[in-house]
């Protein structure tokens, strides 16, 4: 059961959460300005890495508030969590950042 | 006393005998032996047959990897437990266990017929035997394999005992209390952090427990040294100590699951106390000292009754005070073997000779041996056992140079011992995710690097020796625990022991047999019993991957989890594929280690907490009516109320009359409600709604139907508009709870600039509905401040009031077609309004309905249900509710996906209504509707009966149906084949009474 951190309320258990897919995906402002493609990229096209995945939560059994988690999917270590609406990070950064603080304890 | 038990020595409490049942038949032993330890102490090997072949097979371990000696444990049903190792079952008076997978007894098996049929049972032979005819797999093949093969049975009885589960954080959790085990505790727990250290068996201390008389640990024996530190432990206020628990799962995290065994070991178990406690413990810090597995070796009948891995062999005699033979000869690639020699000798075992693969074996333990005058036969491998109940004899053979095997040479035993070195039990280390890197040296897998914080330590990190794995004990202590944010107070110490070293070794692989490879089994997994063959085989038919060979073969598949099996299978593969071991890599280990029983799992969730149920205000008066009830998601609606001698369709059919020709009520309280207010509410409303809500007046309602972002319907509900800024939606029962998900979603991520706030008010009001021609009569004398007449009040609209002194929120609507009304009080004033408006209704010749009534009316009227006409792939316009599309609304969720050429495709399937020809066939829901019976089969299928029904009001059936190109069929006809006949039905619109809708509007 991962351990999360909501930007709200602190560490609290997977099942006070509800996934909610992938993050930064932000809906069209006028949808009916984009083709038929366009449209189907926005509405199906996700990213599945194998590595570090934002994505969104949903603390539903507690503050109710969507955030966002920069996770990594193989090892299911979350290196971060942000309020929605906070710029997408560089994963990168922010996963080594957390690694160099860990190896300098 | 038996001639198997040693007169002194062991853990056994000898003040403190035992009775205990094997198979009808009464033994004898002591507080503190296993079944497994009595039963050996008695001189019983027999106590299993194995799984496919039926083979006879004795006790092989002294502990968590038993792969044979699997019993059936507990006097009744009730308290019945398949599958138990009885290497783990804690003798206690009264204990009855019996034996599994034999028929009519353990002695004469009759299944033993498919030890002669093998050559039929090859590797994947269910997959190449059974394959035609294909009926023949449900009716003759399946169940009998599933009787002739298999393990425990299942106890037919409810388990009587009661399960507890609990929550736990620590700084540092210890798995395993072995010497690396105490010692990381020992380590942590000196700073005040909090630690826990918990160990499958009934007394910490693993294998110190069997340590030798010579081994010492700082002056103290090591028995003394164990209960010093367990002591020392005790004293902590911040150590919580687990014995009998087992960390059978490592989640992510540093989530594990623990199952602590509260009264197994106990004959009068307390009531008070649970069976079995989980824990699921959190941990800042896990140390894993979960020790090592000896492994057995790969020859043929290497699984007679009497064959043991030596190390248990050893335990028993060193911890039980068993003798597990009088005559043994010893099988070994490993110094650890020569150890077991000597213990067993001094328990008075003869030892007929030590046979050692290696060319050479020169160790402190092989000289010892020597020393003892005990015969050894370096470069010498067992080729063969004999004996049928129990093994008489082994053949042992000099390997030759090319590595294959003389002609060997017959010894007579009652024992025969095998090693092949040990793998440390990376199990959990494995389930936390962390990489194995494979040692050479060990010919096993130890832990390299986790993402979890954790460390190994002791034997499961590929230590070897006392010293060794002491020092990396208090290393793994002392690291987690300032891993964990102590730090200081950590006493340096110097450790002396006292022991010889084992110079390691190990074999993994088949040993040489120089045998016709058709005539011999090698078992390789025990419980599955696969063969080396059987991995040659899968081999030889194309399966190369580690993952498809163990499932083709089964090896390492059964409850045992491939703990002894896993790297002899890799040492075969290796072999006949001509790869090392690393390339060909390890299969997965999951949870869990061991067993856990589904109690454990289930807790306190049985019976009525085994899932929550919703009731509504008026759910007690229904059920004193005796209404029926049925399950609406996690709701309890009343379904119909069934008078003296009615069935459903009789109530159903009198519930419908009823309500058309005066009134019914009706308890609508599980509608979903959501409140939606805000100085943005209605913009907020018209985004995510495919309807139009600006000009909706204050007072007024408007049906609302809402799509996901890709065009399809997800829920409808009548909107109440309560005042400018404040909405009363209403969803369907079940779909509240992802309507409000997704308003929440857009509200705060997408339109977090609306000033807009969602409540969930679904349990804080009752709705009771009252509908029919007398529904306006009904409620009028308990209404005083709401003009109900049909001028001040019309259809759809709202007024707030009081109705019995209550406040109240009353629509008129109309879910039957009838004049209605929705009467919202608080949930608390729910049953009492109920009452007085059922009290006020009688006079009418009212009735009370259920959901079957409210399906039955709103199809007449061909109102369809969210979840029932629609699947998910339904668009407005498929289910005839294009005209509540707000038409000029620039933009609304689902709206660009509906401009999309294939949502306006006129194929595609729409509603309709059926009527069957003969006037008097009700529909199956879910049956399909071609255009051509005649087609041969399969046929075009053009679509799908959604509501079926028998109008009592109409007195034929009504059925609703989504059909390709529908509306363009109106009058056709179709066909619903149905088994042995074909239905004609005649399309018509999906409004089957008052199409004109007066009635509604009266």
């Amino acid at each position: 059961m991962l351990l999360i951190a909501c930007p709200y309320c602190g560490e609290r258990p997977e099942t006070e959460f509800r996934y909610a897919g992938e993050a930064h995906i932000a809906r069209p402002h006028d949808p009916s300005a984009l083709n038929d493609d366009e449209w189907v990229d926005f509405l199906y096209q996700r990213a599945n890495p194998k590595g570090l995945h934002v994505e969104r939560w949903r603390h539903i059994h507690g503050c109710a508030r969507f955030f966002n988690a920069v996770r990594d999917t193989v090892s299911d270590r979350i290196f971060k969590t942000y309020e929605a609406g906070e710029p997408r990070p560089d994963v990168n950064a922010v996963a080594a950042d957390v690694l160099a603080k860990e190896s300098e304890r | 006393m038996s001639r198997f038990r040693l007169p002194k020595g062991g853990r056994i409490d000898r003040a403190r005998p035992i009775s205990f049942r094997f198979d009808g038949k009464s033994y004898g032993g002591f507080v503190g032996d296993t079944l497994a330890s009595a039963l050996i102490a008695n001189g019983v090997h027999l106590v299993g047959r194995s799984f496919k072949y039926h083979r006879p097979r004795g006790i092989m371990t002294a502990g968590a990897d038993e792969m044979n000696a699997l019993v059936g444990v507990g006097a009744d049903q009730t308290r019945y437990t398949p599958n138990m190792r009885a290497t783990l079952v804690e003798l206690y008076h009264g204990l009855v266990a019996e034996s599994q997978n034999r028929w009519p007894s353990l002695g004469f098996d009759v299944g033993a017929v498919n030890d002669f049929l093998s050559p039929f049972f090859p590797a994947g032979f269910y997959y190449k035997t059974f394959m035609w005819p294909k009926p023949a797999w449900k009716q003759l093949y399946e169940p009998v394999i599933r009787a002739a093969a298999g393990l425990g049975k299942a106890p037919t009885a409810s388990d009587a005992d009661r399960y507890m589960q609990c929550y736990a954080h620590c700084d540092v959790l210890v798995v395993g209390a072995g010497p690396a085990g105490l010692a990381a505790a020992l380590a942590a727990a000196e700073t005040g952090a909090r630690v826990i250290l918990c160990d499958e068996q009934r007394e910490f201390g693993g294998s110190l427990l069997a340590s030798d008389t010579d081994t010492a640990i700082d002056g103290l024996s090591a028995i003394e040294w164990v209960a010093k530190a367990v002591e020392a432990l005790a004293r902590h206020e911040n150590v919580t100590l687990l014995t009998r628990t087992t960390a059978f799962g490592y989640y992510p995290h540093n989530f594990l699951g623990l199952i602590e065994r509260v009264t197994d070991h106990v004959a009068q178990p307390d009531p008070a106390l649970p069976r079995e406690r989980l824990w699921q413990v959190r941990a800042k810090e896990v140390v894993l000292a979960t020790g090592a597995l000896e492994r057995p070796l790969v020859f043929p009948e290497n699984d007679r009754p009497g064959v043991m891995l030596a190390d248990a062999a050893r335990t028993y005699a060193a911890r039980y005070a068993a003798r597990p033979g009088t005559r043994a000869v010893i099988a070994t690639a490993h110094d650890e073997a020569y150890r077991a020699a000597l213990t067993l000798k001094q328990a008075g075992v003869q030892i007929a000779a030590i046979a050692d693969m290696r060319p050479q074996a020169e160790g402190e333990w092989p000289a010892a041996a020597r020393a003892a005058g005990i015969e050894v036969m370096t470069g010498t491998a067992i080729t063969g056992t004999r004996g049928r109940m129990r093994v008489s004899g082994a053949t042992l053979a000099r390997i030759k140079g090319d590595g294959t095997a003389e002609k060997g040479e017959q010894f007579a035993c009652d024992l025969v011992l095998m090693s092949g070195g040990f793998t440390p039990s990376v199990h959990l280390f494995s389930q936390s995710k962390g990489k194995l890197i494979y040692d050479e040296g060990l010919k096993a897998f130890v832990p390299g690097a986790s993402p979890e914080r954790n460390r190994s330590a002791g034997a499961c990190a590929g230590e070897t020796g006392l010293h060794a794995t002491l020092e990396s004990g208090y290393a793994a202590g002392e690291g987690a625990v300032r891993a964990a944010g102590f730090g200081g107070g950590l006493s340096g110490r110097s450790l002396t022991v006292t022991e010889k070293i084992s110079a390691g070794g190990g074999f993994a692989g088949a040993v040489p047999h120089g045998r016709n490879p058709s005539f011999v089994k090698a078992f390789v997994d025990f419980q599955n019993d696969s063969t080396s063959k059987d991995i040659k085989l899968a081999t030889r038919e194309g399966f190369l991957s580690v993952e498809h060979v163990k499932r083709y073969t089964t090896t390492g598949m059964a409850t045992d989890q491939g703990k002894t099996s896993n790297m002899n299978m890799l040492g075969i593969l290796s072999d006949t594929l001509g790869k090392p071991i690393p390339e060909i890599g390890i299969t997965t280990f999951r949870p869990p280690y061991t067993p856990v029983t589904f109690g454990a799992f289930a807790g306190m969730s049985r019976g009525e907490l085994f899932d929550p149920a919703r009731r509504t205000a008026i759910h007690d008066w229904a059920a004193e009516q005796g209404a029926a009830f049925e399950d609406v998601s996690l709701w309890k609606r009343a379904h119909y109320f069934p008078q003296a001698g009615e069935d459903m369709h009789a109530a159903v059919n009198r519930e419908c009359k009823a309500v058309r020709e005066s009134v019914g009520v009706f308890d609508a309280s599980t509608l979903g409600k959501i409140e939606v207010v805000g100085p943005d509410a209605a913009e907020f409303m018209n985004r995510m709604y495919i309807n139009a809500w600006t000009k909706l007046e204050p007072g007024r309602c408007r049906y609302g139907v809402m799509c996901r972002e890709d065009g399809f319907v997800m829920d409808d509900g009548v909107v109440g508009r309560i005042a400018a800024d404040r909405f009363h939606v209403t969803t369907t029962t079940g779909g509240a709870p992802a309507v409000l998900n997704m308003m929440e979603d857009y509200l705060q991520t997408e339109w977090p600039d609306l000033n807009v706030w969602l409540t969930s008010t679904t349990e804080q009001w009752a709705v009771i509905a009252v509908q029919g021609p007398n529904a306006r009569k009904v409620l009028e004398p308990l209404v005083g401040d709401i003009d109900l007449s049909a001028a001040a009040m019309p259809h759809m609209s709202v007024r707030e009031g009081h109705i019995c002194g209550v406040q109240t929120r009353l629509f008129r609507v109309s879910f039957t077609g009838e004049l209605g009304f929705e009467v919202n009080v608080p949930a608390d004033y729910g049953r009492a309004v109920w009452e007085a408006i059922w009290a006020s209704a009688r006079r009418f010749d009212a009735v009370a309905y259920g959901t079957e009534t409210m399906h039955v009316l709103r199809a007449e009227k061909g109102f369809i249900i969210v979840g029932q006409e629609t699947d998910g792939t339904a668009t407005p316009d498929d289910v005839g509710l294009t005209w509540a599309i707000g038409k000029l609304k620039k933009d609304f969720v689902g709206k660009r996906s509906l401009a999309r050429a294939q949502m306006s495709n006129p194929q595609r399937k729409q509603l309709v209504g059926l009527l069957s020809l003969d006037n008097r066939s009700v529909l199956e829901e879910g049956a399909q509707i071609v255009a051509n019976p005649n087609e041969p089969v399969p046929m075009a299928m053009i679509g799908h009966v959604t509501s079926s029904y028998w109008s009592s009001v109409l007195g034929h059936p009504i059925a609703l149906a989504m059909v390709k190109g529908g509306r363009v069929r109106l009058g056709d006809t179709l066909h619903v084949p149905m088994p042995g006949k074909t239905l004609q039905v005649k399309v018509v619109e999906p409004v089957f009474f008052d199409k004109e809708g007066a009635r509604l509007n009266d």
